[in-house]
C-alpha cells in the first residue's frame, strides 16, 4: 500500500485533534482529541517502520526494522498510565466543581 | 651669604601658621588667645620683613628657589620661587607693616563677636596676608596668580564674614565673581606668554632677547589681558562695583582690602611687568585714560553717597584710578609711590571710620552723625589728617604721590591733566563733607546714641595714630627734585622700575603744585561753607540723583548682562529642560509602557490562546520547511 495514504489519514486524524483541543471546552473531549494525535503519530510511525523494512539497506541492521513497532508499544503503554491519571484528574475535577469545562479552570491566572 | 635669606620662607609661612591654629582652634582658642596669635604672627612677618627690607636697601636681592612647582616633560619648569628685590620688599612692608595695624585694632573692633566667631575671623585675615605675601613674594606669574587667587577666596570669605546676612553673602559672591571675570584675563596672558616664550619667570620674560620675540600684537595682547586681570583685582571699569559693595564685610576688613592688600595687587603686577608695558603704547593709552575715567566716575558718585563706609569705597576707587594713570603715562615710581601713601592714609581712614561706627553702634550713615569731634578727639583729629593727606595738601603725604602723578600726566597730554586735576578737586570735596558732616556741627542722631558716643580702646587709636603719623610723613620719602628732594623712593626702586623721563621744568611743577593747592583749598573751603551749618541736603535731583543712584551702572549690568543671562536660562529651562530632555526621557518610559500594553495580550492565561499560537508558530515552521 502507498505511504501517501497512511500519511494523509495520520495528518487527517492528527488535524482532527488539533482542532479538537483548540476548540473544544469539556475536558474529556480534549482528553481524547490529545489521544487522537497521539494515535495519528502511531500510525505514521508504524507505517514509515514498515515502509523502512522494505528497503534493501535496512535488512542490513539488526533489529531489522522492528525499532518503530516496539517504540510504539512502549507508547501505548505509557499513554495508557497518562489515561488513567488524566481520567483521574478530570473525575476529581468533576467532584470539585461539578463541570470539566477547562474555561471555567483558570483560577491559576493572576 | 646674607643670613636673612635663610629666613625668608617664614614671612608667608607665619600668618599660613596662624591662619591653621586659628581655623583648625577655633572652637578652644578664647578670644585674647586668638587674637594675640593672629596679630603676633603678622608681626612676626614684619620684624622679617623690615630685616629683609634693609637688607634689600643695601642693594642685595635674592631669588630664592624652594622646588619645582611644575614641571612638564622637560620643557617647561615652574618653579616655587621668590623673588625679593626692592620692589616686593616695599610691598612686604606696606602688607604686614599695615596689615599688623589692622590685625591689632580688630581685636578691640571685633570684641562683640563670639569666641568661635572671633578665631574665624583672624583665621581669615591670616589666610588674607598670607596670600597676598605670596603674591608678591612669587618671582613668576603662576606663583603670583597661587596669591592672586587667594586674595580673592580671602576677599570673598571676608566680605561675607557675617554670612546670615543675605545681601552681606550677595556682595561676597559679587566680589567672587566679579575678580574671577578678570582672572580670566590674567590666565590667558599667562597661557599666552607660555605659549610664546616658553617661560612666565620675571627674570626670564623680562630680558631683552625674549622681548624681542614678541611681536607688537602679542605684546598688545598679553598686556591687555593682564590690566583685565587688574581691572577686576584693582576695581577698575568695568569691574570695579564689586569694591564699594564689599564695604559688607567688617570695616577692618575693609581697610585691609583696601589699603594694604588685594586692591593694589593690579598695581603691583603692572609695575612688576613694567618692562612688558613700557612696549606697549596702545596698552598704555587705554590704562590712562580708563583709570582716569574710574578715578572721576568713583569721585563723582563719592559726591552724592551718605553711607560712610561707602564714601571711602568709591574714594578707594577713584585713587586706584589714579594709580593707573600713573601706570598709563609710563609712571610706575608714583603709581607704587602712590600705593604707600594711600595705603596710609586710606587705612587710616577707615580705621577711623571703623572707629566711628564702633561709637554710633553699627550707624553709617553720616546725616545721622555730626559734632563727633567733641566725643572723639583722637578719631576726629587723625581723620582730619587722613583727609587732609588725601587731599594732597602741601606737606602732607597724599601732596607728593598725587602731584607726581599729575605732572606725569601733564607731561604726557594737557586733557589728562586737566581731568585728573579736577578729580583731584572732587576728592578733596568729598572728604572734606564727609569730615564736616560727621564730625563737625551738631549731634543728629539718637539720643541713645548720643549717650553711647566714647572714643575707642587703645588698642583701635594706637593704630590710627601711628598711621596718621605715617601719612604725614609717609611722603617724605618721595620729595621731588623741585623741591629740593632728591626722591628717596626712586633711587630705591631704579633697579627694578625705571623712572618717568619728567620733562617738565622746575618753574612747570612749581605752577603746577601751586595751581591744584590754591584749587585744593578752594574745593575745601567749598565744602566748608556748603556743609558748616549741617544743613541737611533735601533728596537729590536731576544729575544728583544719578550720582546718588551711582550712575545706574550696577542696573545698567543688570540690564545688559544679568537679565539677559536669566532669560536665556530661564528659556533653557522651560524649552531645553522640560521639553527636550524631559520629553526624551519620559518618551522612552512612554515607548516601552504602550509597547508592554501591545503585548499584554499574549499573557492572557488562557491556555487555548497559548495552545493556538502554538499551533500557528508550527505550521509556519513546517511553511518555512517545505516551501521555502
Amino acid at each position: 500500500m502507498d505511504i501517501q495514504a497512511y500519511i494523509a489519514l495520520s495528518l487527517t486524524l492528527f488535524t482532527i485533534g488539533v482542532v479538537g483541543v483548540l476548540t473544544r471546552r469539556n475536558a474529556i473531549i480534549i482528553f481524547m482529541c490529545v489521544e487522537l494525535m497521539l494515535n495519528a503519530v502511531n500510525l505514521l510511525l508504524v507505517a514509515f517502520s514498515k515502509m523502512h523494512a522494505l528497503s534493501p539497506t535496512a535488512k542490513a541492521l539488526p533489529t531489522y526494522a522492528s525499532d518503530a513497532q516496539i517504540f510504539v508499544f512502549f507508547i501505548m503503554v505509557v499513554a495508557a498510565a497518562e489515561v488513567s491519571v488524566g481520567l483521574a484528574i478530570i473525575v476529581m475535577m468533576y467532584r470539585n466543581i461539578h463541570s470539566v469545562d477547562v474555561n471555567f479552570l483558570n483560577r491559576l491566572k493572576n | 651669604m646674607n643670613h636673612i635669606s635663610q629666613f625668608v620662607w617664614l614671612i608667608p609661612v607665619l600668618p599660613l601658621i596662624g591662619f591653621l591654629a586659628n581655623g583648625l582652634g577655633r572652637n578652644y582658642l578664647s578670644k585674647s588667645v586668638a587674637g594675640f596669635m593672629g596679630s603676633g604672627v603678622v608681626l612676626g612677618s614684619f620684624v622679617l620683613s623690615l630685616l629683609v627690607f634693609m637688607q634689600v636697601q643695601s642693594g642685595v636681592t635674592m631669588n630664592l628657589h624652594y622646588f619645582n612647582f611644575i614641571q612638564i616633560n622637560e620643557g617647561i619648569t615652574i618653579g616655587f620661587d621668590y623673588k625679593i628685590d626692592q620692589l616686593s620688599a616695599l610691598f612686604l612692608l606696606i602688607i604686614t607693616g599695615i596689615g599688623f595695624l589692622i590685625h591689632l585694632y580688630s581685636t578691640a573692633y571685633m570684641h562683640e563677636e563670639s569666641g568661635k566667631d572671633f578665631a574665624k575671623y583672624f583665621a581669615y585675615l591670616n589666610l588674607f596676608v598670607f596670600s597676598m605675601l605670596l603674591l608678591v613674594m612669587g618671582a613668576n606669574y603662576i606663583i603670583l596668580f597661587i596669591g592672586w587667587e587667594g586674595v580673592g577666596l580671602c576677599s570673598y570669605l571676608l566680605i561675607g564674614y557675617w554670612y546670615k546676612n543675605n545681601h552681606y553673602t550677595d556682595a561676597a559672591k559679587k566680589a567672587f565673581i566679579m575678580n574671577r571675570i578678570g582672572d580670566l584675563g590674567f590666565l590667558l596672558a599667562v597661557f599666552w606668554l607660555i605659549a610664546k616664550i616658553g617661560t612666565i619667570q620675571y627674570d626670564e620674560v623680562f630680558n631683552a632677547a625674549n622681548l624681542s620675540r614678541l611681536s607688537a600684537f602679542d605684546i598688545s595682547g598679553i598686556t591687555l589681558l593682564l590690566f583685565v586681570g587688574a581691572t577686576g583685582k584693582s576695581a577698575q571699569i568695568p569691574l570695579y562695583t564689586w569694591l564699594p559693595d564689599a564695604m559688607a564685610g567688617p570695616t577692618p576688613v575693609s581697610a585691609l582690602i583696601h589699603a594694604a592688600t588685594m586692591v593694589t595687587a593690579g598695581i603691583y603686577m603692572i609695575a612688576r611687568s613694567n618692562a612688558l608695558f613700557s612696549l606697549a603704547h596702545h596698552t598704555q593709552t587705554i590704562i590712562a585714560v580708563v583709570g582716569l575715567a574710574t578715578a572721576l566716575l568713583a569721585a563723582s558718585i563719592a559726591i552724592k553717597q551718605n553711607d560712610i563706609k561707602k564714601i571711602l569705597a568709591y574714594s578707594t576707587v577713584s585713587q586706584l584710578g589714579f594709580m593707573f594713570l600713573a601706570l598709563g603715562t609710563g609712571n610706575y615710581v608714583a603709581a607704587v609711590f602712590h600705593v604707600l601713601t594711600h595705603a596710609f592714609f586710606k587705612a587710616l581712614m577707615f580705621l577711623g571710620s571703623g572707629s566711628v561706627i564702633h561709637a554710633m553702634g553699627g550707624e553709617q550713615d553720616i546725616r545721622k552723625m555730626g559734632g563727633l569731634h567733641k566725643h572723639m578727639k583722637v578719631t576726629s583729629i587723625t581723620f582730619l589728617i587722613g583727609c587732609i593727606a588725601i587731599s594732597g595738601i602741601p606737606g602732607f603725604s597724599g601732596f607728593f604721590s598725587k602731584d607726581e602723578i599729575l605732572a606725569g600726566a601733564f607731561s604726557h597730554h594737557i586733557a589728562l591733566y586737566g581731568v585728573a586735576l579736577f578729580t583731584a578737586l572732587l576728592t578733596a570735596f568729598y572728604m572734606f563733607r564727609l569730615y564736616i558732616l560727621a564730625f563737625t556741627g551738631s549731634f543728629r542722631g539718637t539720643q541713645d546714641q548720643a549717650h553711647h558716643l566714647h572714643e575707642s580702646p587703645a588698642a583701635m587709636t594706637i593704630p590710627l595714630t601711628i598711621l596718621a603719623i605715617l601719612s604725614i610723613v609717609g611722603g617724605y620719602v618721595g620729595v621731588p627734585e623741585a623741591l629740593g628732594g632728591h626722591h628717596a623712593l626712586a633711587t630705591y626702586l631704579s633697579p627694578v622700575v625705571p623712572s618717568a623721563e619728567h620733562a617738565l621744568s622746575h618753574q612747570t611743577e612749581y605752577a603746577l603744585m601751586g595751581l591744584s593747592t590754591v584749587l585744593v583749598i578752594g574745593a575745601i573751603a567749598f565744602a566748608w561753607f556748603r556743609f558748616k551749618g549741617n544743613q541737611a541736603e533735601g533728596p537729590a535731583t536731576g544729575f544728583g540723583k544719578i550720582l546718588e543712584n551711582k550712575w545706574y551702572v550696577d542696573e545698567l549690568y543688570e540690564k545688559i548682562i544679568v537679565q539677559p543671562l536669566k532669560k536665556t536660562a530661564s528659556f533653557l529651562q522651560s524649552i531645553l529642560e522640560n521639553k527636550v530632555i524631559d520629553g526624551f526621557v519620559n518618551g522612552v518610559g512612554k515607548a516601552v509602557n504602550y509597547g508592554s500594553r501591545q503585548l499584554r495580550w499574549l499573557q492572557s492565561g488562557q491556555v487555548g490562546a497559548y495552545i493556538l499560537l502554538m499551533v500557528i508558530g508550527m505550521l509556519v515552521l513546517f511553511i518555512i520547511q517545505l516551501f521555502l
